[in-house]
This record gives C-alpha cells, sequence and structure tokens, in this order.
C-alpha cells in the first residue's frame, strides 16, 4: 500500500528487545503515531534481538544464532518497510547483518531484511506534512542526544530534528555536547559502570547548562543510560523517546 | 671532561632531581584492571576536568584547522599512501636503510623491546657516554628505554616540556602528543618551585623559563642525543621530526653522538608524501599549519659543516609490528601518532591515558597494546570503548578503529581468553533468545520481575545481576509520575 506520493503506508515493527521489556512505552507511543498518520502497523511475531549485545562483545555463534531468530520473523516475504524506533539496532540490521550471516543460508535474507529497516525517525521526516497537519502542540525546550550508531553508522542528524520541528512550540536547544557519546555502549555500561557514569554525567552538566525541559532521543539504550542516571541524580529534565514527545505533543 | 661540564652556562640540576623511571615491568598493565586505574585518574582532583578541557580544546583546533579544506580527500589520500608505504614496508625499509648508510648513518635492528634496550646501551657504552638528552619518542617508552639507560649510570634529561615534568615526577606520559595533559599549571607550578628551592611565579613563561634554563646546561653538557622520529624517508635515508620547543633540534645535532629509535612502521617512500602526511600530522596534533620546527636529518656532521653529530644511529623498532603486516590488524600500522582519536574519544575525555595500563591511550591505545603486549595482558582494552566510532571520523589517515576493536574482541574470544562467566552468559542468552517461545517467557519473567521491584517505575534499589547497573544509575522501567 503507497499514498499518492509513493510513500508506503503500510509497515511493519520490530521492537526490539529493549522495546520488549524496558522501552515498551516507545513502542506503544511508535504505534499511536503511525496510527495518528493514518499509517497501519503490525508487528511481526517471532521477533526477538537483533543480536547487537554478542556480536558487539566479540560473540559471533550466540549473536548469529538470536539474530536469526529475527531475521526468520522479519523475512515474510513481503517489502513493507520495517521500522525500528532504535537507531542503534537499525544499524546493527541494516550495516552489519551482512557481515554477520556472510557464509551463511541465511545471507541473501539477511540483505533482504537490511534494505527494508528503517529508523524511525528517518521514516517520520518522510511524512512531517501529514504530521504538521495533525498539529502536534507542545510547549518545551527540548535538546536532542545524536546516538553515535544513528549519527555516525548510519549518518541520520537532521530527521529527528525536522521531526521535532513539526510540533508548535517546541523550542529546540542545540547542546553543545550532542554528538559525544552518552556512555551507554551496551555491555560497556556493565562492564565499566564507573567509566559509564562519568561519561553520563558529563552529557548531564550539558543539559543543566542549556536549561532544557527535555532531552529527546531516538535510541531506547542511550535513554535507559541518561534517564537512569538522570532520575539517581533527580536532574530536573526528562528524557524522551522522540515517538513519546511526539504523542504528547498529539494528545 | 666532566670537570669542564658543569661551567657551559645554565644552572645544572641537582642529583635525584627525577624520579627513578618507570621499570618494564612497572607497567601495571599486567597486574590491574581498566576499571582499577581508570578509577585512580577518575578520583585525582582536577584530573578529570584537566583531561576533558584540553581534549575538547585540541579537537577543536583540528576542527578549525580543517575549515575550508577538502578534509575528506586529503584524509583520503593520506591512507592511500600509508597503506601503500605499509604494503610494500620491507622494501621501502631497505631503499632507507641504504640511503641513510651512504649519507653515514648507522643503521641497527631492533626485534623487540629488549633488543632495543641493548642496541642503544650498547652504543652508550661504546661511545663512553654518560649524559643523555633526549627529545619525545613514545618508542623510548614503548621499550623503557630511560629505566635501562639509568641501570648503566647515565644521567637522562627529557628535553620536551611536558616530558621533563613527566621525568621529575615520575610519572608516565598520559598523551602521544601532550605528556601532561592530565596535569595542572597548578601541579607543575609547584614542582618547579620544589625544584628550585623557591616559589617560582605561577605563569607559563616563568615555568618555562625555569625549565629552559635547566635544560640548556643538560644540553651543553650531554654526549648524546635520544629522538624518535615521525617519519623515515625511504628515497632520502632521512629521519623527519616535527618539535614545538627546538629541543628536537637540540637533541639531534649538539650532541656528539645523535640516536634515533624509530618504528619501522614510520616509513614513507617520498618526500613529496610530506605534502600530504606532514599537515595532518600536525594539523591533528595541535591544529597547526606546521609545527614551529620540521628537522630531517640525514647522517652525521660531514666535512665543511658547522654541526651536527660525529656519529648518527637509527635504531629501527620492530617489536610486534612486522607481525601485523598482511593480517587482519595490519591498518593499525598506518598510525601517525598524532593523538586526535585520542582527543575525540569520549572514554579517554574521563579516564586519561594511564587507564590504558602501557603506553599509548585512547581508542589507538586499545587496538595497539594487545597487539603489540597479547590478549592476556592487553586484550581487556577491546572491550574499554563504546564503539561510538567518533575515533574513525577524525582519523587523518582513515584507520578503521570501531572495526579493529570489534575484530579484537572477536579474536578476545577466540583465543579463549574471555572470562568462562562471561561465555556462559552469552552462551545461555544465545540458547533462550534463539528462540521465540523462551524469548517470549524470559522478557515476561524480566518485566514481571522489574515492575514487582520496581516503585514508581523506578528501580533504584541494588537488585542481583543488576548491582553493575543499579549502582550509580536507575533502571527506569515505566513512565515516571512527577
Amino acid at each position: 500500500m503507497t499514498d499518492d506520493a509513493g510513500v508506503s503506508t503500510a509497515v511493519q515493527l520490530f521492537p526490539t528487545c529493549l522495546g520488549d521489556v524496558l522501552a515498551r512505552q516507545t513502542v506503544d507511543d511508535t504505534e499511536r503515531v503511525l496510527t495518528a498518520l493514518g499509517i497501519s502497523h503490525s508487528r511481526p511475531s517471532g521477533t526477538t534481538c537483533c543480536g547487537q549485545p554478542a556480536f558487539n562483545s566479540g560473540h559471533d555463534h550466540p549473536a548469529r544464532a538470536v539474530a536469526k531468530a529475527t531475521l526468520r520473523a522479519l523475512d515474510d516475504g513481503s517489502d513493507e518497510p520495517i521500522l525500528v524506533p532504535s537507531g542503534s539496532c537499525t544499524s546493527m540490521v541494516r550495516l552489519h547483518w551482512r557481515e554477520l550471516f556472510h557464509g551463511t543460508p541465511e545471507a541473501e535474507g539477511a540483505l533482504r531484511v537490511a534494505r527494508r529497516v528503517r529508523e524511525l525517525s528517518s521514516y517520520l521526516a518522510e511524512h512531517t506534512e501529514a504530521l504538521r497537519a495533525l498539529k502536534p502542540t507542545l510547549a518545551v525546550r527540548v535538546g536532542y542526544h545524536d546516538s553515535c550508531h544513528m549519527l555516525r553508522e548510519l549518518r541520520i542528524k537532521e530527521a529527528p530534528r525536522q521531526v521535532l520541528a513539526t510540533i508548535a512550540g517546541v523550542e529546540l536547544i542545540e547542546l553543545a555536547s550532542s554528538e559525544r557519546c552518552c556512555g551507554f555502549g551496551g555491555t560497556f555500561s556493565g562492564r565499566y559502570p564507573e567509566v559509564s557514569v562519568a561519561m553520563a554525567d558529563a552529557k548531564i552538566d550539558d543539559l543543566e547548562f542549556a536549561k532544557i525541559d527535555v532531552l529527546v532521543s531516538s535510541d531506547p539504550g542511550c535513554l535507559m543510560q541518561l534517564a537512569g542516571r538522570m532520575s539517581r541524580q533527580e536532574t530536573p529534565v526528562r528524557a524522551v523517546h522522540l515517538a513519546t514527545l511526539l504523542c504528547e505533543a498529539l494528545a | 671532561m666532566s670537570a669542564t661540564r658543569e661551567d657551559v652556562g645554565g644552572t645544572p640540576l641537582p642529583p635525584g632531581w627525577a624520579q627513578p623511571a618507570h621499570q618494564p615491568d612497572a607497567f601495571e598493565i599486567s597486574t590491574t584492571t581498566f576499571e582499577q586505574r581508570a578509577t585512580e585518574t577518575m578520583a585525582r582532583p582536577f584530573a578529570r576536568r584537566a583531561i576533558a578541557n584540553a581534549t575538547d580544546h585540541a579537537a577543536a583546533l583540528t576542527t578549525a584547522r580543517f575549515v575550508g579544506i577538502d578534509h575528506d580527500a586529503l584524509r583520503d589520500k593520506a591512507r592511500q599512501i600509508r597503506a601503500h608505504a605499509i604494503a610494500n614496508l620491507p622494501d621501502y625499509l631497505d631503499q632507507w636503510i641504504d640511503a641513510a648508510e651512504a649519507h653515514g648513518t648507522i643503521v641497527h635492528y631492533a626485534a623487540d623491546e629488549s633488543e632495543a634496550r641493548r642496541i642503544v646501551a650498547q652504543i652508550c657504552r661504546d661511545e663512553a657516554v654518560t649524559r643523555v638528552v633526549k627529545s619525545k619518542s613514545m618508542a623510548s617508552e614503548e621499550v623503557s628505554l630511560n629505566s635501562a639507560l639509568e641501570a648503566i649510570g647515565i644521567d637522562i634529561y627529557e628535553t620536551d616540556l611536558g616530558e621533563f615534568v613527566v621525568q621529575a615526577m615520575g610519572d608516565r606520559p598520559g598523551h602521544v602528543i601532550a605528556p601532561i595533559l592530565h596535569r595542572t599549571k597548578d601541579e607543575v607550578h609547584a614542582l618547579f618551585s620544589t625544584m628550585a628551592g623557591r616559589e617560582l611565579p605561577n605563569e607559563a613563561e616563568a615555568l618555562t623559563a625555569f625549565a629552559r634554563d635547566r635544560l640548556r646546561h643538560a644540553f651543553l653538557t650531554a654526549d648524546a642525543g635520544i629522538s624518535g622520529g615521525n617519519f623515515l624517508i625511504a628515497e632520502t635515508g632521512e629521519v623527519l621530526l616535527v618539535t614545538n620547543e627546538g629541543n628536537g633540534r637540540l637533541t639531534t645535532a649538539l650532541p656528539k653522538i645523535h640516536i634515533a629509535l624509530v618504528g619501522i612502521e614510520k616509513i614513507v617512500p617520498r618526500r613529496r608524501d610530506l605534502a600530504v602526511l606532514l599537515p595532518l600530522l600536525t594539523g591533528h596534533g595541535t591544529g597547526q599549519q606546521i609545527t614551529t620546527y620540521v628537522t630531517m636529518v640525514a647522517g652525521p656532521r660531514r666535512e665543511q659543516e658547522p654541526d651536527g653529530p660525529e656519529r648518527m644511529h637509527v635504531v629501527l623498532l620492530d617489536a610486534g609490528r612486522s607481525a601485523l603486516l598482511g593480517g587482519e590488524f595490519e591498518e593499525a600500522l598506518h598510525c601517525i601518532r598524532c593523538g586526535a582519536c585520542q582527543n575525540v574519544c569520549p572514554v579517554y575525555r574521563q579516564v586519561g591515558g594511564h587507564a590504558y595500563g602501557w603506553v599509548y591511550g585512547g581508542p589507538i591505545g586499545a587496538v595497539l597494546t594487545p597487539l603489540f603486549r597479547g590478549q592476556v595482558e592487553g586484550g581487556e582494552l577491546a572491550h574499554a570503548t563504546t564503539l561510538c566510532g567518533a575515533c574513525d571520523d577524525v582519523c587523518p589517515v582513515k584507520i578503521p578503529l570501531h572495526d579493529l576493536l570489534l575484530g579484537l574482541r572477536r579474536r578476545r574470544d577466540e583465543e579463549g581468553c574471555v572470562p568462562r562467566s562471561e561465555q556462559l552468559a552469552f552462551a545461555l542468552w544465545g540458547q533462550v533468545w534463539s528462540r521465540p517461545l523462551l524469548y517470549r517467557a524470559s522478557t515476561a519473567v524480566a518485566r514481571g520481575s522489574l515492575r514487582v521491584i520496581a516503585r514508581d517505575g523506578v528501580l533504584s534499589a541494588k537488585a542481583p545481576l543488576l548491582r553493575r547497573w543499579t549502582a550509580g544509575r536507575d533502571l527506569v522501567v515505566g513512565r515516571r509520575r512527577s
């Protein structure tokens, strides 16, 4: 199904493991936004995780086993875009599955899925007209955190800002450290908790300096890190996913 | 000779002015973890702020330096030059040796660190050297040259201002370009005032003047100068050095013996390659178009020449480099030691260079240390990064540091260097999450447990399994009530 502009209006949604456990709100909010836009969406059954935690730890074998389950669920013969509300997981499927499944029977399927996955904000940025028509409104000062994999692997920087710009009342404050890593780094956050927390603090100092109300990102991993530290420190700034902010603005 | 030594000008440093250099086995890498070393630096007052300020400043200078220049095209060109030089390293090295020997340079080859120490010590014995001035050399740090020479009774004077401080403090360089990036001016002021025996003005000029006066005497009385080298130019047999303080020029020209210790990977085919590499090195190192001094040394003093050493020795250092040729990690040899990856690394920004436990810190250190020192000693470092990719984007010769780090993590797994608990955890994870039914069951259990132990959607208690996470952070499970 496509609209007049040839943009697909039926999509699938890969919640990712974080979306299945900690970031359920993000997935729900993503669905609400899509529904408001009149984009039909479904969650393929049987997805698990993209395999990134093991892949980035150097354990290709379990990474492949887990990613294979998700690959089977996503490679369903359709060519609908698969939206992922996580820059990091999108990057894993889009760029690293090729390497992970190289020389295996799943290699072709991995390429098919890699071509279909879309990072959520980059997809929504193609629907800014439709978004504006819904008159999203929220009077907040927003800072945006560019997540590393989305910025430096997928090279997506403008799309989430374009989406934020559709919300009336949002004032986007560019943070000096918007491109600096938050210290999550997947298993890094558990291997080196003190360094990881120090890295989060360096970002959080900047947020306070910029006097923003909400920190927005497109990666549940970074948000888990930053919101977790901000909650512990009782920082008076919220950290939310772009989908959540959009949802609030549409409410 | 030593009788006249003290009358040449400048103020001599008293015996015992410097802390003894680190012994090779004193490198903490084999006895402590990255986490322990990082925590140590982070606990030091002002260290984190000093490192963050210095690296942010350096990174900004580099960015500013290449505004209006097709930086990416320049980097591509540099990458080609480095890749070509390293792919043909044995040939270019032969060419360099022939050309250098034609100039009268005495060339040595050190297969490993101990051989490098032995060769330099032997040269010093043969030439009756008792006092050495050194210009900054990371290769000499690799082989722990200072402690080896101290052990045979040689006085050593580090003449780079930063390295002079490092030596006096018994510290180690914390950065490839800025050795005391982790120190504050106040610390240097306190140190120099103690050395001077009086309170010096706490101003950069006064502190530099103090060091210059002491070093002047050392330069004028040393029997040998030891330097590193930024490039070896194959077609001319030259050693190229970039410096800003002039100490490199004095080290290589004033004493009767010059010894350069240079990694074999520093080879470049032609002088004209420097048109690309030199501005990238200086622009990424210090943000300069070119350094104050660029010194190209080709052999000892010739007849008719007014200055220069009587003899010039070059010790070519292998120490793990040739083993990388043709392999998965060959690109690590492309490095020109500019320090740019350290300046943009968010981990280095918090922990500094010493946390990496050996000579090189930051992303390139996390790559070189396991490759040069082995998995057992250095393998952990590949995990001491978030794979954020900032280093890939800045590297002037486009070393794919992210991929090399990932490759090292894989190699660690393949070579069985991963802790058993980690192996088991990932194996179990793989078994459960590769089956959608078990996955759904496990995530349902996780959600249920979190809901039970969380309060207001926030888990702040130190829960089992999550202890390392929740020590400094909450786990925000649901929307927070406000």
